[in-house]
């Protein structure tokens, strides 16, 4: 039994580090005040990139550097777009999105059905051997280590430094942050890569550790989850991270019922996800006093500096 | 050296008639060095996607058939952005009017008489209308972001769809094909100009599109609808609802999906799949940025995406790409869209930066 | 923590033929200034002069078009507020650089170049604020805060750079006369330290207090240089304003008996976690009669004209009456149709969109009212714009508007004739009641006194006029009954002839119940 739901929590915390990955990112983008929904298109453009850049290498760590610089490249068209040429930022994320699904489909065209190039775990010394807590924790891929010391990184920098403060005080009021001589699209431009670099290493995680294949549209809106997980989680990393884990446990739960042969159809089990997002999304809407104090004032809004 | 930009006195005339032009032709650059490293020949293979679809007849009926569902979606998803509603849902709501709409041949394909077409219609604008009510109460009553929730629901729709059409909605004499009963005459839309492909959905579009230009240029409720979308405050001023406008605008913009959605089916697909739309609900966002949220703008627009359509399945067949390639002109085009669109508001020049200060 | 006193008496600062061009539009022409150490320097100048954009160059948040600017006799080139700061040049603008959901203490952190931690910032800053007078929390957000308090960070966090110059712009705007007069020892403070104040005002009575120099600008030029003290208010408003300003006539005029505007016992919860709840708001405004009712920024005047424009609605139906009728729960087009017009505070984005043409923002506030002269066609309401266009026109010509076309986008219209545009939008129905926020914010003078004529003439046709206004001058200069407003509470309106300065001060720091403590504070 303690093998069975080791092997479930296992596979929750596979499904949750993409959307862990790709929230977190977003958080930083957003804290300093971008708006982006491209995180789909970015993801996907990673996953394809990860997978070819791992078939051609033969390295799986190889592919998810390669992820990783395809999300941040991805990201910067929209960066240029948004913040140097003032464009809407819902309208760009969305070309980005649909954009990156369709570059992926056309360049991951002769990958299908590829055996892919899987990253195997990696056992932490010493720690992997304490009975349960050890397979849970310290048997992953290495992507999975990295997601987790992401969360802690991005709180400490946010919370705990002064240029993390500057990001957080240049997303709230951009205009007092220019007149106090704050670099705002500096700042903003290495924001937005982070994102678009993390939400490349989510797409990688699906192709070379998730289901270590490619197929279109593998990321399945994965991207707007991330999203709608940044509002879940008030823009606080540690938050964030419990919603990616409850929402990995509502994909892996209708995913398990269905293996289960319970008689709800499979589409109905396949849509829990997405309803659940909506349905978070309504409940943390809520409490406007949470919302006011944490949304990032500038949110979405153009930039145009006097000169 | 820095990039700077300035607000423009007033929006240039200029340039918000060049701009779509500077963007469809940075597209086909783009365009033609994406299959340049592809190993295509890029001159050849922009002939095969934009040229070569339009050279017959048939052609130019199915330029309308593809254009039909994007102009109809796009006029209605017009009035939603000028009011700052932002229903990235439309996808969703076409399914569902379509899955509405298909009700009667489906369920009852004995009745046939000539009110079967007229009421499938009519249900098609009201499924979709009430799809695109639930992020409307979502976001006027619980204030919830409309972009996530009206997105979410697009994948419950396609689930909703592939259910029922593998499940109570599979034609038992179908070799257990994922599909439904073909329609019968009485519930298929009929075409313009016979036997061509094209059918009455197009003149339904150009009706939406004139008409929806009227009611924003010409009368107070076009009016209220621009107000609201630049401040809510000086809306409410006004007297003007922005509660009730969520409403106006995704039920506007889902009906008039939602008819495209059952027009398309009837008229074009003629039963029901698992899947009805190669992506219109977003292509059709494309369409009306680029038509510049103008409803006879949005016409010319929307037969420039549907060219994009026809060219990646030319492009599938005469070159052998993926069909994918028409998501990516798409995409570059309303990316390039956007950048121009900056010319319009903006003017542009390079600043050298400036010395540091001197202090004693 | 005073820097030592200048080894010659050079000046501090010079600057020579300093421009600022925006596009076409000269902001700042050949601009020559000179500020001694040790001073109080006032920069004099109606809204539109040129203050801020000279001293945003100063603070190298703009680049001068031309001119060269002295530091001790050394040309510089401030190209950011770092480098000013580096130079020894502190700012206080207008329109504070605050972050609301951020703490005092990470605000004045984040003005600072060097990297200290949050708890000795917040120690340096809680004893700089002690030292000065001017008590803060550090640990407070400063979402949470009022204006006057806002104000102290910006001053604090300045102080903490250690600069020799500090430029204020228009500090009292948003202060109570009270935190006027601890601003004004702050000052004297500054000067006993050998540090400089350049003041920017267009208050004179204040200038010719504190203020040891004086430089007028007018229309982004110098036209005088003076000592404020030897000048008195009407040479220095000649040079401010040039040709003699229209006074205000026509104003004796008796109030009649009906009322034709009234709150009852309005209650209004906060809106929003920082806005101001409106607490048993009663008032009575006459027919003939202007009430002013004076506060400073962020004591519910907003929320008090949402209330009675409509925008927001309230439970009890008779809360707020119009001419006789319970409009409490009514909307604005059922208000404006009983005969009553309103002008918010904003001009861009409330009261009038800025992309929108003048003719559209006619649209804007009186399709209702005007209904059956714009709107065509019946139920589909088509707008006949040859009409509306008149009407513009009609306004332009009647209120002396002057702007480029012949139905230019509202943005393009400078404050003050955007301004003189609204509000003649709402007099060309000739309303019976009126109700303005804030009439003549950020507008040239000539404007101004075009708009408080209008509102007294419209008054002397007897209508009944409530004015919501910070500007005090303005209020003595054209009410009959004045009332205060303080943290959403509303003072018994008295006659303007028995109201002073000192009584309206006591009632901004709060109203029943301290009035006899601030009066023992005073004396």
């Amino acid at each position: 039994m303690t093998h069975l739901i080791l092997a479930t929590l296992l596979t929750v915390m596979t499904a949750a580090t993409p959307l862990l990955l790709a929230a977190t990112g977003e958080l930083v983008a957003e804290r300093s005040g971008v708006l982006n929904l491209g995180v789909e298109g970015m993801m996907v453009v990673g996953a394809v990139t990860a997978f070819i850049g791992a078939q051609w290498s033969g390295s799986p760590y190889v592919g998810a550097l390669f992820g990783i610089a395809a999300g941040a490249v991805f990201s910067l068209a929209f960066a240029f777009l948004t913040l140097t040429l003032v464009a809407n930022q819902v309208a760009t994320g969305l070309s980005l999105t649909i954009l990156g699904l369709g570059l992926s489909g056309m360049i991951g065209n002769g990958y299908v059905g590829t055996p892919g190039i899987e990253m195997n775990a990696v056992a932490i010394p010493g720690l992997a051997d304490i009975p349960v807590i050890g397979t849970l924790l310290f048997r992953h891929d290495v992507i999975f280590y990295v997601s987790i010391l992401l969360v802690v990184g991005v709180h400490w920098f946010l919370f705990h430094t002064r240029a993390g403060l500057q990001l957080r005080s240049i997303g709230d009021n951009h205009v007092s942050a220019h007149a106090l001589g704050m670099p705002v699209l500096r700042v903003r431009y290495l924001a937005v890569m982070f994102g678009g670099a993390c939400a490349g290493l989510a797409g990688a995680q699906l192709s070379l550790v998730y289901t270590p294949q490619w197929t279109e549209n593998m990321t399945a809106g994965r991207g707007w989850i991330a999203l709608a997980l940044v509002v879940f989680g008030s823009w606080r990393p540690v938050r964030v991270l419990i919603g990616a884990y409850l929402f990995g446990a509502v994909s892996i739960g209708a995913f398990n019922a269905q293996a289960f042969g319970v008689a709800i159809p499979s589409q109905f089990l396949s849509s829990l996800p997405y309803l659940a997002t909506v349905v978070v999304l309504v409940l943390i809407s809520q409490n406007r006093r949470l919302t006011l104090m944490n949304t990032p004032a500038c949110l979405g809004r153009p930039f145009v500096p006097d000169r | 050296m820095r990039l700077d930009i300035e607000k423009r006195a007033a929006p240039s005339r200029l340039f918000t008639v060049l701009s779509p032009f500077i963007a469809l032709v940075l597209t086909l650059i783009a365009g033609g060095i994406m299959f340049a490293a592809l190993g295509k020949n890029p001159f050849y293979a922009l002939y095969a996607f934009f040229i070569q679809p339009l050279n017959s007849v048939w052609a130019l009926n199915q330029l309308a058939v593809k254009s039909t569902p994007l102009i109809l979606i796009a006029v209605g998803l017009s009035v939603c952005f000028r009011s700052k509603n932002w229903n990235i849902g439309a996808e969703g709501q076409f399914i569902a009017g379509a899955m509405m709409g298909s009700i009667l041949p489906i369920m009852m394909p004995g009745w046939t008489s000539p009110l079967v077409l007229p009421i499938m219609l009519v249900l098609g604008m009201v499924g979709g209308a009430l799809y695109g009510l639930v992020p409307a109460i979502l976001k006027a009553e619980f204030n919830t972001n409309e972009i996530l929730s009206s997105l979410m629901l697009v994948y419950v729709a396609q689930l909703f769809l592939d259910w029922a059409v593998r499940g109570p909605w599979r034609d038992p004499q179908g070799f257990n094909f994922p599909q439904s009963i073909t329609f019968p005459d009485d519930a298929i839309l009929p075409s313009v100009f016979p036997p061509g492909a094209a059918h009455w959905g197009a003149v339904f579009a150009v009706i939406a599109a004139v008409a929806t230009w009227f009611v924003m240029r010409r009368t107070l409720k076009g009016f209220e609808i621009n107000v609201l979308g630049e401040s809510e405050r000086a809306g409410r001023f006004a007297g003007f609802s922005s509660r009730r406008m969520i409403y106006f605008a995704f039920l506007f913009s889902g009906a008039l999906a939602g008819l495209a959605g059952i027009c398309e089916v009837s008229g074009a697909i003629q039963q029901m799949r698992p899947v009805i739309s190669p992506g219109y609900g977003f292509t059709a966002i494309i369409v009306a940025f680029l038509g510049r949220l103008d409803p006879l703008s949005i016409i010319v627009a929307g037969l420039v995406l549907g060219l994009t359509y026809l060219g990646g399945e030319a492009a599938q067949i005469s070159i052998g790409l993926s069909d994918k390639v028409s998501s990516v002109f798409q995409g570059l085009l309303l990316f390039f869209v956007l950048g121009c669109d900056t010319l319009i508001h903006y003017r542009i020049r390079l600043a050298v930066r400036r010395p540091q200060g001197e202090v004693s | 923590m005073a820097p030592s006193p200048p080894a010659s008496q050079d000046a501090l600062l010079k600057v020579e033929g300093l421009s600022k061009v925006f596009g076409s539009f000269k902001a700042c022409d050949n601009i020559d200034i000179s500020i001694e150490p040790g001073e109080i320097h006032a920069l004099l100048g109606e809204n539109g002069a040129g203050k801020s954009t000279l001293v945003k160059m100063l603070f190298g948040v703009l680049e001068p078009t031309a001119g060269t600017i002295y530091w001790r006799n050394q040309p510089v080139v401030i190209a950011s507020p770092g480098e000013a700061r580096r130079i020894g040049i502190g700012m206080v603008f207008q329109h504070f650089s605050l972050f609301e959901a951020l703490t005092v203490a990470e605000n004045i952190a984040l003005s600072l170049d060097r990297s200290v931690s949050i708890d000795r910032i917040a120690d340096e800053a809680a004893r700089l604020s002690r030292e000065y007078g001017l008590p803060l929390d550090p640990r407070a957000h400063v979402a949470d805060l009022s204006v006057g308090e806002r104000q102290r960070i910006e001053i604090v966090r300045t102080l903490l750079q250690n600069p020799e110059l500090v430029i204020l712009d228009e500090p009292t705007s948003v202060l109570t006369p009270q935190e006027a007069d601890r601003l004004f020892e702050t000052l004297d403070k500054l000067r006993s330290e050998g540090r400089s104040v350049l003041y920017i005002s267009h208050r004179l009575e204040e200038v010719r207090r504190i203020c040891d120099r004086a430089t007028v600008l007018r229309h982004g030029k110098v036209t005088g240089a003076c000592d404020p003290r030897q000048e008195t208010s009407g040479s220095l408003a000649r040079m401010m304003v040039g040709s003699e300003v229209q006074g205000i006539h026509d104003k004796d005029f008796t109030p009649r008996d009906e009322v034709l505007l009234e709150a009852r016992g309005l209650d209004a919860p906060a809106r929003s976690p920082f806005a101001v709840s409106l607490k048993s708001i009663g008032l009575k405004v006459h027919a003939g009669e202007i009430v002013a009712i004076a506060g400073v920024a962020g004591n519910g005047q907003s929320e008090l004209f949402d209330v009675l424009s409509g925008e927001v609605t309230v439970p009890r139906k008779d809360a707020v009456r119009i001419a006789n009728h319970d409009v409490g729960q009514a909307g604005i087009s059922a208000r404006r149709l009983l005969g009553a017009s309103f002008v918010p505070e904003e001009r861009n984005g409330h009261a009038a969109v800025g992309d929108l043409p003048l003719s559209e923002n006619v649209i804007l506030a009186r399709h209702r009212s005007d209904a059956k002269a714009y709107l065509g066609l019946g139920m589909l309401k088509v707008l006949k714009r040859s009409v509306v266009r008149r009407t513009a026109a009609r306004i332009c010509e009647e209120m002396d508007v002057r702007k480029s076309g012949e139905d230019p986008a509202a943005s393009a219209l400078s404050g003050g004739n955007l301004q003189k545009f609204i509000v003649g939008r709402e007099l060309d129905r000739q309303p019976r009641v009126l109700v303005v926020n804030q009439p003549t914010w950020g507008v040239d003078a000539g404007a101004a006194s075009r708009i408080r004529q209008a509102l007294i003439d419209r008054a002397r046709a007897g209508a009944a006029v409530l004015v919501i206004s910070q500007d005090l001058d303005e209020i003595f200069e054209i009410a009959t009954r004045i009332a205060v407003i303080s943290e959403g509470r509303l003072s018994e309106p008295e006659s303007a002839t028995s109201m002073t300065r000192e009584r309206i001060g006591l009632l901004m720091g709060g109203i029943h119940g301290d009035e006899q403590a601030d009066l023992a504070h005073a004396s």
